[in-house]
């Protein structure tokens, strides 16, 4: 993979020396006979964020989605800091498993999946507490925090049915940023919002581009792609068609099959 | 015109009480032996390994798709002729009922847990957890919930079905009835009091179940 495609990497406070954290190589996923992924090498850098665009049923939420093991790879191979990544939970010899890999790569989804059952503040302590088995109050400062940062902090002990979809997504990004993960994926996190929701949640991951969180995000949102992105992947019938800086693949890219996928969004 | 008289069949309310007594207790052993079936049939048919699963849907559907009557009988009468030692009435019904609850238990629990959102369990994976975690802390108290009210349903019925273990001579409620009956020859009183303290019993339950399954859709 060939890093110095990343040409309009932006001074950052953290990550300075960045290298490859997330690495996908050879990677194929089928569904029975239906091939989705068809064979694509991509490499997220440290402090980097990479937007994957494309048109619907293109593959690339079952991308993202193989980045954490949501879905296991037919064939080829997830990398984290260098090590290879197994579909059993437990790391074993050198090898690490999914659930260590998720313990550092969080994933925030379309449909927010917040836990119905928990208020706001036990849907953001969950993962510390059950997985990281942190001290609660420890976990508690930390969520009130987060709380702060996606300004939910009045909603703490409410249920998530009480929350507009706009505030569930916040707050599904506070509860995958609990367990301080050093990447975050985010899948679509505003393709379930009414438009006048999307803004706020944009909002939130605009400061974390700030704080230079790692973060691999599929959106439709294009212009804002093209804005927060350092660098642009266009996935198309299941293989990378285009992969530059944003710049570079949202404004001058030739292609025609790209050019005809961005054209829907200029209306 | 027939002249009621509960006063005859009423001097017997120790035999009515004593079958209250049993049937409360085949009711609520048959439960909780009903229910850590029901648990593993369960897990058993959720499993990925096909023979657990086979199995687990081979006995449910054995205990669904046959009377309880007929169960009983066959319990108390055919299997010791295949097993070579006889059960008493006590152990074939109980047996019998638990087998029973615990085959539409195992349904009622599985659908609770199949009808949890996919979301749900990969929201828990997404932040690390295990498959066991994942089920506990998530997706079991979500379905527990909802399977509340259709598993106060089938325990309203469970408790109406101890009525068949009389066949088997166990002295229930609906066999103290007929012990009455034979005393006093006055079966209008001794099946209508019988009749009166089930419902006395069950409507407070349906009740209840009503109100709970009200509860939840609030919460929804």
């Amino acid at each position: 993979m060939d890093l110095s495609l990343a040409t309009n990497v932006r001074p950052k406070a953290a990550d300075a020396n960045a290298g490859v954290i997330l690495e996908a190589t050879r990677l194929r996923k089928s569904y029975g006979k239906l091939e989705v992924i068809k064979g694509v090498d991509l490499s997220l850098n440290a402090g980097e964020v990479l937007a994957i665009i494309g048109p619907s049923g293109s593959g690339k939420s079952t991308l993202i989605r193989c980045l954490n093991m949501m879905e296991t790879p037919t064939a080829g191979v997830i990398r984290y800091n260098g090590r290879q990544v197994e579909s059993r939970f437990a790391s074993r010899s050198g090898r690490i498993g999914c659930g260590e890999l998720r313990r550092h790569v969080g994933m925030v989804f379309q449909h927010f999946n917040l836990f119905p059952h928990k208020t706001v503040i036990q849907n953001i302590c969950e993962g510390p507490l059950a997985v990281l088995k942190e001290p609660r109050e420890a976990v508690e400062a930390r969520a009130m925090d987060l709380l702060a940062k996606v300004g939910l902090l009045e909603k703490r002990d409410v249920y998530p049915n009480h929350l507009s979809g706009g505030q569930k997504q916040r707050v599904a990004i506070a509860r995958a940023l609990a367990m301080r993960p050093d990447v975050l994926l985010l899948d679509e996190v505003t393709s379930a919002l009414d438009p006048e929701l999307v803004g706020e949640v944009l909002e939130v991951i605009r400061a974390l581009v700030q704080d230079g969180m790692t973060m691999a995000i599929v959106t439709h949102e294009i212009s804002f792609a093209a804005d927060i992105a350092d660098r642009v992947v266009f996935i198309d019938e299941g293989v990378i068609a285009e992969l530059g800086s944003a710049d570079d693949v949202i404004h001058k890219s030739g292609s025609a099959r790209l050019r005809a996928f961005l054209s829907r969004f200029h209306s | 015109m027939y002249k009621m008289d509960f006063s005859v069949v009423l001097q017997s309310w120790d035999l009515f009480l004593w079958g209250l007594w049993l049937t409360f207790a085949y009711t609520t052993a048959s439960i909780v032996i009903g229910v850590v079936i029901g648990f593993v049939v369960c897990f058993g048919r959720l499993s990925s390994i096909p023979f657990i699963s086979l199995l687990a849907r081979a006995y449910q559907e054995v205990f669904r798709c046959t009377p309880l009557l007929v169960q009983l009988l066959w319990f108390y009468y055919a299997l010791p002729l295949l097993l070579g030692f006889s059960l008493d009435n006590t152990t074939a019904a109980l047996l019998t009922l638990s087998l029973y609850a615990g085959s539409f238990y195992a349904e009622i629990f599985r659908g609770g847990i199949l009808s949890i959102d996919r979301g749900q369990t990969e929201a828990a994976k997404a932040i690390a957890m295990s498959d066991r975690q994942t089920m506990w802390r998530i997706v079991m108290p979500q379905a527990l919930k909802r399977m509340l009210p259709a598993f106060i349903n089938q325990s309203v019925i469970q408790f109406k079905n101890t009525s068949l273990i009389s066949v088997i001579s166990v002295g229930e409620l609906a066999y103290m009835a007929a012990v009455v009956n034979g005393q006093t020859y006055r079966p209008l009183e001794a099946y209508t009091v019988v009749a009166v303290l089930y419902f006395a019993l069950l409507f407070p339950m349906t009740q209840i179940a009503d109100y709970v399954e009200r509860r939840l859709r609030v919460s929804d």
